[in-house]
């Protein structure tokens, strides 16, 4: 099909026609083509289902992507995207490690907007809990807290630190027990 | 008659057993060789003495919705169990309609068989989370364990699977398929067993990160048992020759990536691929394909002969190309492929594969306005060339009514029938008719449907159909169909062996959800997303229905609200406990 003829058919689906869906190529309303959007008045829903198939409507929703279909798995779905070449941004990977816990982690620092994400999801990731965290007590209220290794091979607190800074020169993670904490570098 | 409680050499006197537990002695002999789980079921609900019994001599134990019942209850009821199926989230998860963390976690589970069964086997879970703990924990629970089949699964990571290769020692199976697995960076290849394994059946396909080949072949090398291995899109062909040629026992391959490494070492010939392939005998299962250079093709005709099951549906591969290959099929059973091939391609199958069973053809471009490759012109080929048809998946933008019903009258055999029609609302190409007679033929024709899915545009008379004539019916998916809630009432009313039913977009409300009560209590699930059933509607079915478990959600971020007009998803499913207590907090159980 050459693209002149896509684009006639475009023009089509939008002009503005009456009659029962189906006879002329003009898609029916559909109820909620996107997610959220489903919070129509009951008339609008009726006519909708009478057949006599509001066209305009339908064609701006017709245009938007729906969620989830046509149903192929994203894996799939996936698999036929161009070339994967080099994402524009790189992510920042570094390696988390727990004390007690016998393997490691691989997470993207870049994915997270500030401490508290990265927090809430090391806390996930592992099961456990950080406890408070305040600029003078450190982190009270639990036996874990975070530390990573910076560029220059030293240890230190995570937090200390604005968070970009951080992000940039942490080369990985351990996640200490407090009962191991004494030789750290940093104030604790 | 002798006098049986006559005293026995050594002293003592000897009580024979009383009637009643001789009976149920007998009856665990016998129902040890069923195996059917309906027969099973059936065979437990005879009278207490055949509860107990078909109870203490199950072995395979089939859970087909996590939510249903507890690991307690059953580990309470069986207490022989070896292997186990679990399956969790319905399948609209696929699609993007569940929001994340909804639920179905092993964890609880495996605890409760880690004290239980002591011995299990096999575990096949589909559509759960599970964690690298719980792989590892596998590993420490059962000294047994055999077979892992993780299948729509996520959760765990590189992590979870070294340990349980280093572990699991007895290891026979590991199957990942379609997994979102973590990359943890770390090398599981390297972890099993050093000095030989037991591996029958090794899948990563789904892991999309690369694996460190040598251990790979080392690993092969070091498993005389294994017959299917199914390689991820990061080993090449020029690996995968050597892994083959060490390996020409194997029964079942999935190829990586069907193409030459990019630098190839200056005055080196090509490895001779057609003599590799030609060296497995035995294969009889292949898949793979990934970023195919079909000049390539050629190497795998030698086993084309014998194949009963060819997977291309991730080869971007054309007409021709297809026909080079498929001449020689003339044993296939199982196909996929993607629509790439064009109906051209699916007219060489049809005249080619007299046996083919099941065939799947999916898009290369999975939108609504692609231009769909396929249309009425394949699907008729495959109707009047493969009479043998049981299973057939078909994404097309184009149909008509007429190749529909063609299929019906020349496949008497179908079970499963899903067509999708990607652009949404579609009538019939010619006709500009809905397809309404088309799937009306289907359920009318074949007498042992058990599986449908529908697409195009359908009138409520499409579902009266369906509802009068698919009394076999245990699946049903619909999509953007229907006028009013009359369709989904003849479904529910007709639909006798109804388990499962799936449906989205569509106008059907609270009068319809009305019309299943009879029948609820009888199926997997329903799900209803983007519907029109309102809260009040869902809560009479939850008051009505004590124990039915009926969830509603809308979105991770976004809590269902009283004064919404409509509930967003409606997922219900009978249980025989209390409602589950790990539910998310977007998910409100009514």
């Amino acid at each position: 099909m050459s693209s002149t003829d896509q684009n006639v058919l475009k023009l089509e689906d939008t002009e503005l026609r009456l009659g029962l869906p189906g006879t002329d190529g003009c898609k029916r309303g559909a109820l909620s083509s996107v997610k959220g959007n489903n919070k129509r008045a009951p008339e609008e829903a009726e006519s909708d289902a009478d057949g006599h198939g509001d066209c305009q409507s339908g064609a701006p929703a017709a245009k938007e992507q729906v969620v989830g279909w046509p149903p192929i798995r994203s894996y799939r779905r996936n698999s036929f995207q161009a070339k994967k070449t080099e994402p524009e941004a790189p992510g920042i990977y570094v390696k988390v490690s727990m004390d007690g816990v016998p393997y490691l982690r691989k997470i993207d620092l870049k994915i997270y907007k500030g401490y508290s994400d990265l927090f809430k999801a090391l806390e996930n990731m592992f099961k456990f809990t950080f406890g408070e965290y305040s600029e003078r007590e450190g982190f009270k209220g639990s036996e874990y807290f975070p530390t990573y290794e910076d560029k220059d091979g030293d240890w230190m607190l995570v937090g200390d630190v604005p968070w970009e800074m951080f992000a940039l020169s942490s080369k990985r993670l351990r996640i200490m027990k407090a009962s191991d904490a004494k030789g750290l570098g940093s104030a604790i | 008659m002798r006098d049986i409680s006559a005293e026995v050499p050594g002293g003592g006197d000897y009580h024979p057993p009383c009637p009643d537990q001789v009976l149920e002695n007998v009856l665990e002999n016998v129902l040890q060789f069923l195996t059917s789980r309906r027969d099973r079921n059936a065979a437990s609900l005879v009278c207490k003495s055949w509860y107990r019994a078909e109870a203490l001599t199950r072995s395979e134990l089939f859970i087909g919705n996590c939510y249903a019942v507890t690991a307690r209850r059953v580990t309470e009821r069986f207490c022989r169990v070896n292997s186990v199926v679990l399956k969790g989230r319905p399948r609209f998860a696929d699609f993007s309609l569940m929001p994340p963390n909804w639920g179905a976690h092993f964890t609880p589970w495996l605890t409760a068989f880690g004290a239980a069964y002591h011995w299990l086997e096999k575990i096949y879970l589909k559509r759960m989370s599970i964690t690298d703990d719980d792989l590892a924990q596998i590993s420490l629970s059962f000294p047994s364990f055999k077979e892992l089949t993780l299948v729509c699964c996520d959760g765990f990571g590189t992590s979870g699977l070294a340990i349980l290769a280093s572990k699991s020692r007895q290891l026979r199976v590991l199957d990942l398929i379609e997994d979102e697995v973590n990359d943890d960076d770390v090398d599981w290849i390297s972890c099993f067993p050093e000095n030989g394994t037991c591996l029958e059946s090794l899948s990563f396909d789904c892991v999309e990160w690369p694996i460190n080949f040598g251990a790979l072949e080392r690993l092969v090398a070091r498993s005389p048992n294994l017959k299917k291995l199914r390689l991820n899109q990061f080993v090449t062909l020029g690996q995968l020759y050597q892994l083959i040629v060490r390996a020409p026992q194997l029964t079942h391959l999935g190829t990586g990536a069907f193409s030459p490494p990019e630098i190839w070492a200056q005055g080196s010939e090509e490895p001779d691929y057609e003599a590799a392939f030609s060296a497995c005998r035995s294969l009889v299962c292949l898949s793979g394909f990934r970023e195919v250079v079909p000049d390539y093709l050629p190497a795998i005709y030698p086993v084309c002969g014998k194949l009963i099951s060819l997977n291309f549906s991730y080869a971007n591969i054309n007409a021709e190309e297809l026909k080079s290959v498929i001449c020689h099929c003339n044993k296939l059973q199982t196909l996929w492929v993607l629509d790439t091939v064009r109906d051209e391609g699916l007219e060489a199958v049809a005249t080619t594969c007299k046996d083919l069973i099941e065939l799947r053809v999916f898009p290369i471009d999975a939108s609504e306005d692609s231009e769909g490759f396929v249309s009425e012109v394949g699907l008729t080929a495959i109707a009047e060339g493969c009479r043998k048809l049981q299973s057939i998946l078909y994404f097309c933008q184009r149909m008509t009514n007429a190749a529909v019903v063609a299929m019906s009258k020349n496949c008497p055999d179908l079970v499963v029938f899903r067509l999708c029609i990607m652009g949404r609302h579609r009538p019939d190409y010619l006709t500009n008719e809905p397809m309404d007679e088309g799937f009306g033929a289907i359920v009318m024709n074949c007498a042992k449907l058990t599986r449908l899915a529908v697409s195009g545009l359908l009138t409520d008379k499409a579902f009266s159909y369906i509802g009068r004539y698919g009394k076999l019916v245990r699946t049903l998916s619909v999509a953007f169909a229907g006028d009013s809630d009359s369709a989904l009432k003849y479904v529910l009313e007709g639909c006798s062996n109804l388990q499962k039913l799936e449906i989205r977009d569509s106008p059907f409300g609270d009068s319809a959800l009305r019309d299943g009560l009879h029948h609820y209590y009888n199926m997997r699930f329903l799900w209803m997303s983007s519907c029109r059933v309102t809260l009040q509607g869902c809560r009479e079915i939850a008051q009505t229905l004590p124990q039915m478990v009926v969830e509603v959600f809308t979105s991770e971020s976004t809590s269902v609200k009283d004064e919404d007009e409509y509930v967003d998803t409606l997922y219900m499913y009978r249980s025989l406990e209390r409602s589950r207590n790990d539910a998310p907090a977007y998910v409100r159980i009514l």
